[in-house]
């Protein structure tokens, strides 16, 4: 028998090493824990995501699932290991500077699986085509890129990628270049949330509910730690020094750090268990003093709706949260005197945000201070909400963002935060905790399931008279984003359409299930699924083309929307159809031309619009930016809008480079950070570029302002960098600004620019009438796929998508968001659903591989919007919105059926043909 | 826990003859198996047995070592015959799950989603497994009893998948259904091994379908009926619903046990279509 520990020696990147461990420990945790090597990512530890890709003996292999024994005597290779040989360290090789050049890379975290899989290869295939690399990295996840921009990065890896543009100065708004975060990315060196703890850290073990709903008694914990050396210390909601209650929207706070007696979703914290990590790893939760008294649960909406059924919190009879409502004119009147009208009822399902990165961070005491790094997508409020439960004042709570793997709106909520803080705290050493995939997926939030009833009617020449909608989202246990669901859903119904009646109704409704939060788009992919369906059905109804139908009703500024708020500019949406127009009537050609000839294949083509508030709704949801000249020199913009890879810490720095009249290249970026950058508010509703951004961009003016004011130069004065001066050119004069002669602020500042910027909205009243957004931003997907008869399977085309964003501060970071949006939206429609103790992992969890999502065309529109940072609005959620529905709508034109549940999976899909009597398709 | 990496396959059977003692290969399944419980059981890797993992031929006969990995399968000189074990090789997971899990581990691991397992009862394979008392050679459909149960003894180790020489002209075919491209567990799958007989004809069919039952099944109705027909008499037509009665699918969240049962029957006609139409096209 082999000892508990051996030694195992390998080549590591081209050198030697010995790892003293246990044989069967994953290779990955040699790597990142032993050997410090973090570059490897572990996104599943079940070989279903490729993020640990290495190369063993030059072969790809998932390092998670390689016992460490194993690699004795043979070569590994990691991300670390790629450069170039002989060059110099942080240099970029081929590949990876195409991956930056293509935008590749978006949060980041599964790049270095890319990078290693496509090493391979390329080993093998220097000059792969398209489908080829489609297959050999098919094995690797991506839930931010959309897949194609990695395809073209090495496709197009044989040659030097073209030199990223440079633009001058005040030039850099629109352009193209680099992501400047991006360099860490395709190196493997940015920490992400798992990748800083401290050696010696405590670790941090969460014990959760297998039940629904249960009761449950905590046992002897004395006795468990006392027959566990090297565990520490237990803790339960007793142990809570402040407050035990958290949540996103302080007057819904409602979620326990650690339940109290009773749990309502399975995953449920009831305890956390603080040790050595030795002692850690060697635990096995089920171990754990608790016994459990299941309770029948409320799984569903229609059972927590029930009369009888007892609610989960005192205060919310009924298990209602929130309901919202807008309502204009008289839709009952308006829909009985249509000349046409159709209705359905359409369902969805909880949807996992699947982001590669599951939650992670560490926590570190300093005095009466506790700092916390981990990803995340708010900081300002997890150090609220953190100080609450710590009982400490916000200013005691430092709250630094790490490089974060995708959020999608779940890490707007906390995650690991509380019980990191809880150990570093009380303990006074540092602590650690990662979320493993199954813990990730059954404790943070979903996608709201929803069940929507609409009806819609038009006159007898196609316009649209009245919308109803109703529907009920499921915000499962704990109320997390639901009351902004249930607020949101209601002004968007409609869709982006002139309805002179509408009423729209969106409940919140609490099940023992999952807390249903914040994922992209916020209920409105849902509601968008029933509206553009109904719509094309409206179209078919009246007999126009169902293009036309939607260029005709298409709202435009000067129009009242549902809640009665007139835009009066920056209104894109009939210039994004208009877009589509040609390439719709190409597509419906070759789709009847494809169908003639016959076959069990039929293709169909669909479209679907949408716009989306950029913001809160009616809330205040400021952000401030800072930027400031160093008595070194050094300009440095206090950029707090979390990058989770949708391109923030790039966009903020163009538009304020811009602003202030400097290269984007003199810009050096501190990113979110409590202590140092100013609050920036949450990434979340596709607010980043448009508030930040235009506090980015009042804050450069503000600098300027202040550079200039030093030599009274005028306004158009030019603004050069070099050498630890700024040259100020006045017309022919120069004048040199030597900040050293300034005076400087204790952080060595010394002229400070900056901009605060917080949308105007007004309140809706009791119908939902008034200005719940300053701005919207519009779009149209159109998607060409074909159907498989008789097995239902549906193949993606092509995808099209065209949308206003205002001004496209950096179109190659855009079309990203584009086809990454539209990648979810894909899984939306075709595959994903999370099912409580049933969906808890990546392989009976599906969201989209490589050869799931098809080439994408982005159409950039650009109505500028009359705020916006040089007319820029959000794009984040616009992208996902339109998709899901766009299939559903090829589907019905490629066959006739009707679907009315996502996800469409091939089951769903022949049981709807079926249904629909017309097995040789309907194409119209 | 212990580790063990034997060389040898007497010094492996004499491991495994202690009970408790868990063997592994590739490790794909046994990792994502463990969840959240730290490692306790003694553990026999045989992946450093000598000639384990090697895949040879003797008189047409071929013997997929245990320890050869789907890469290996893929890479080998292997007749048509196994071209749809070629195939299904290269939808198991991704690259990095072909590179490090094995055929045999895909057996033994006996999920009735396996996608081996069709394509190796297709082309008749046996499991040859060591016992410290002698090896015995047990029919692939004997040796998978159940959803994850084989016949496998305590302290007996698989050393390799046989199969005997496939006919001359015999080709293999395999198709896949899932709800995505790729890393998919499958919704059912088929595989399909024809052998050509005189005049254009099928001399036999052999024919199984996957994740439709708790263990792959051959159609052995429909292999009769087809005996005989002509390779370019549209062979998919002639799968009715009956052929197809063995199978006995249920519902789970990948699929409805009626849908499984109806694809089935489809990808059964299209796997023996798309496999005849490749043979009339290499004998044309």
């Amino acid at each position: 028998m082999t000892p508990q520990q051996v030694p195992v020696r390998f080549t590591l990147n081209g050198r030697e090493v010995t790892a003293t461990v246990a044989p069967m420990r994953r290779l990955t945790k040699v790597l990142r824990d032993d050997l410090g090597l973090t570059g490897t990512k572990v996104g599943c530890d079940a070989g279903d995501c490729g993020a640990c890709t290495v190369l063993l003996d030059g072969e790809a292999v998932c390092a998670c699932l390689v016992p460490a024994a194993r690699v004795a005597g043979r070569t590994v290779t990691t991300v670390e290991g790629l450069g170039d040989a002989g060059a110099a360290d942080g240099a970029l090789n081929r590949l990876q500077r195409s991956f930056l050049r293509h935008g590749a890379a978006q949060c980041g975290i599964c790049t270095p699986g890319m990078l290693v899989t496509a090493t391979a290869l390329l080993a093998r295939n220097p000059s792969p085509s398209e489908a080829e690399v489609e297959t050999a990295l098919g094995g690797v996840l991506c839930r931010c890129t959309g897949y194609r921009k990695i395809i073209t990065a090495v496709v197009e890896a044989g040659a030097e990628p073209a030199a990223a543009p440079a633009p001058a100065a005040g030039a850099a708004v629109g352009s193209r270049i680099d992501r400047l975060d991006g360099g860490p990315k395709v190196l493997g060196t940015d920490r992400f949330g798992d990748d800083g703890a401290p050696a010696g850290a405590v670790a941090v073990r969460v014990i959760r509910s297998p039940h629904p709903h249960a009761t449950f008694r905590i046992g002897d914990t004395e006795a468990f730690l006392a027959a566990r050396p090297g565990l520490l210390r237990v803790y339960t909601a007793a142990d809570v020094p402040g407050s035990n209650t958290f949540g996103v929207l302080p007057p819904f706070a409602d979620q326990p750090v650690f339940a109290e007696g009773l749990v309502r979703f399975r995953g449920e914290a009831v305890a956390m268990v603080a040790g050595e990590t030795e002692a850690i790893e060697a635990l096995d939760p089920a171990d754990f003093p608790v016994t459990w008294a299941p309770l029948p649960a409320l799984t569903d909406m229609a059972a927590a709706l029930a009369e009888d059924s007892a609610p989960l919190h005192p205060g919310r009879p009924g298990n209602l949260l929130v309901s919202g409502l807008v309502h204009k004119g008289d839709p009952a009147a308006a829909l009985a005197a249509a000349a046409f009208t159709v209705e359905g009822a359409f369902e969805t399902g909880f949807v996992e945000h699947a982001y590669v990165e599951p939650e992670a961070g560490y926590a570190v005491r300093t005095g009466d201070r506790l700092e916390i790094r981990a990803c995340t997508q708010a900081p300002y409020m997890d150090r609220d909400d953190v100080a609450a439960i710590l009982g400490l004042e916000k200013e005691a709570v430092r709250i630094v963002a790490t490089a974060t793997g995708g959020g999608f709106g779940s890490k707007l909520d906390l995650s690991v935060q509380p019980y990191i803080a809880l150990a570093a705290w009380t303990l006074g050493r540092p602590a650690r905790l990662a979320y493993s995939r199954p813990e990730s997926m059954m404790s943070t939030t979903k996608r709201h399931p929803a069940r929507m009833a609409m009806r819609v009617g038009a006159d007898a020449e196609g316009r649209l008279l009245a919308v109803t909608f109703e529907g009920d989202f499921n915000t499962g246990a704990y109320a997390s984003w639901g009351p902004t669901v249930a607020n949101r859903v209601p002004v968007h119904a409609s869709g982006p359409y002139v309805v002179p009646h509408y009423r729209a109704v969106a409940r919140a409704v609490h099940t023992h299930a999952p807390p249903s939060g914040a994922f992209r788009g916020f209920g409105v992919p849902q509601s968008t699924i029933a509206q553009e369906s109904l719509y094309d059905e409206l179209a078919d109804a009246v007999g126009m083309d169902r293009l036309d139908f939607r260029i005709v009703n298409a709202l435009t500024a000067g129009q009242p929307t549902g809640t009665g708020q007139v835009l009066s500019a920056g209104v894109g949406f009939r210039e994004c159809l208009e877009a589509l127009r040609p390439r719709w009537e190409r597509a419906r050609r070759e789709a009847a031309a494809a169908n003639a000839a016959g076959g069990r294949q039929r293709r169909g083509v669909g479209v679907a619009g949408m716009w989306y508030g950029c913001g809160n709704t009616s809330l205040p949801n400021p952000s401030t930016i800072k930027v400031g000249l160093h008595r070194d020199g050094r300009l440095v913009l206090f950029q707090g809008a979390v990058d989770i890879g949708q391109g923030a810490n790039t966009v903020i720095a163009q538009i304020c480079a811009d602003a202030l009249g400097v290269d984007v290249a003199d810009l050096e970026i501190v990113q979110a950070d409590t202590d140092r950058t100013p609050d920036a508010g949450k990434t979340s509703a596709s607010r980043q570029t448009f508030v930040s951004g235009k506090a980015a961009e009042l804050a450069g003016r503000d600098l300027r302002a202040a550079i200039l004011r030093q030599t009274n130069a005028a306004e158009d004065a030019r603004l050069d960098v070099r050498g630890g001066t700024v040259v100020v050119l006045d017309g022919g004069a120069e004048h040199a600004v030597d900040p050293a002669a300034l005076a400087a602020d204790g952080d060595g500042f010394v002229l400070m620019g900056e901009g605060t910027f917080d949308p105007p909205t007004q309140p809706l009243d009791a119908n939902g009438q008034g200005v719940p957004y300053a701005t919207y931003g519009y779009g149209a997907h159109m998607v060409e796929l074909e159907v498989d008869l008789d097995l239902g399977t549906v193949n993606l085309l092509k995808l099209t998508a065209a949308h206003d964003v205002g001004r496209a501060i950096n179109p190659t970071l855009l079309e990203g968001q584009i086809e990454g949006g539209a990648a979810q939206g894909i899984g939306l429609a075709l595959m994903e659903e999370y099912l409580p103790g049933r969906s808890e992992n990546l392989h009976d969890y599906l969201i989209p591989t490589f050869g799931d999502v098809p080439p994408v065309e982005s159409i950039i529109v650009e109505d500028a919007d009359p705020l916006g940072p040089y007319g820029a609005k959000g794009i984040g959620e616009q992208a996902l919105i339109p998709t899901a529905p766009a299939i559903l709508n090829a589907i019905r034109d490629a066959t006739g059926a009707r679907i009315r549940r996502v996800p469409a999976t091939p089951d769903q899909v022949r049981a709807a043909i079926l249904a629909a009597g017309n097995e040789g398709g309907g194409h119209a | 826990m212990g580790y063990y990496s034997p060389r040898s396959l007497e010094d492996a059977l004499n491991l495994a003859a202690a009970p408790g003692r868990r063997i592994i290969a590739g490790g794909t399944d046994f990792y994502p198996a463990q969840g959240d419980r730290p490692l306790t059981d003694d553990v026999i890797d045989i992946t450093a047995i000598d000639g384990l993992r090697a895949i040879t031929a003797d008189n047409g006969a071929i013997r997929i070592g245990a320890a050869a990995t789907w890469t290996d399968l893929v890479d080998a000189p292997l007749p048509p015959a196994c071209d749809g074990l070629k195939m299904a090789a290269r939808e198991v997971g991704g690259v990095q799950i072909q590179n490090a899990a094995t055929v045999a581990g895909n057996l033994c691991n006996a999920s009735p989603a396996a996608d081996g397992v069709p394509p190796l009862l297709t082309l008749d394979a046996a499991v040859e497994v060591a016992a410290p008392g002698g090896r015995r050679t047990v029919p692939l459909a004997d040796f998978i009893t159940g959803n994850r149960r084989t016949v496998l003894a305590p302290g007996e180790i698989v050393t390799a998948i046989v199969l005997p020489a496939p006919a001359a002209g015999a080709r293999g075919h395999f198709v896949k259904l899932g709800a995505r491209r790729h890393l998919v567990i499958s919704i059912a799958m088929v595989a399909v091994v024809l052998e050509p007989g005189a005049g254009g004809t099928v001399a036999a069919a052999r024919i199984a379908v996957g994740a439709c039952s708790p263990v792959a099944r051959r159609l052995a109705d429909l292999e009769a009926d087809l005996a005989g027909a002509a390779l370019d008499g549209g062979l998919g037509a002639r799968v009715a619903e009956g052929h197809l009665a063995v199978l006995s699918p249920i519902d789970d969240i990948r699929a409805t046990a009626a849908y499984r049962r109806d694809a089935a029957r489809t990808l059964v006609a299209r796997c023996l279509d798309a496999c005849a139409a490749e043979m009339t096209e290499k004998t044309a």
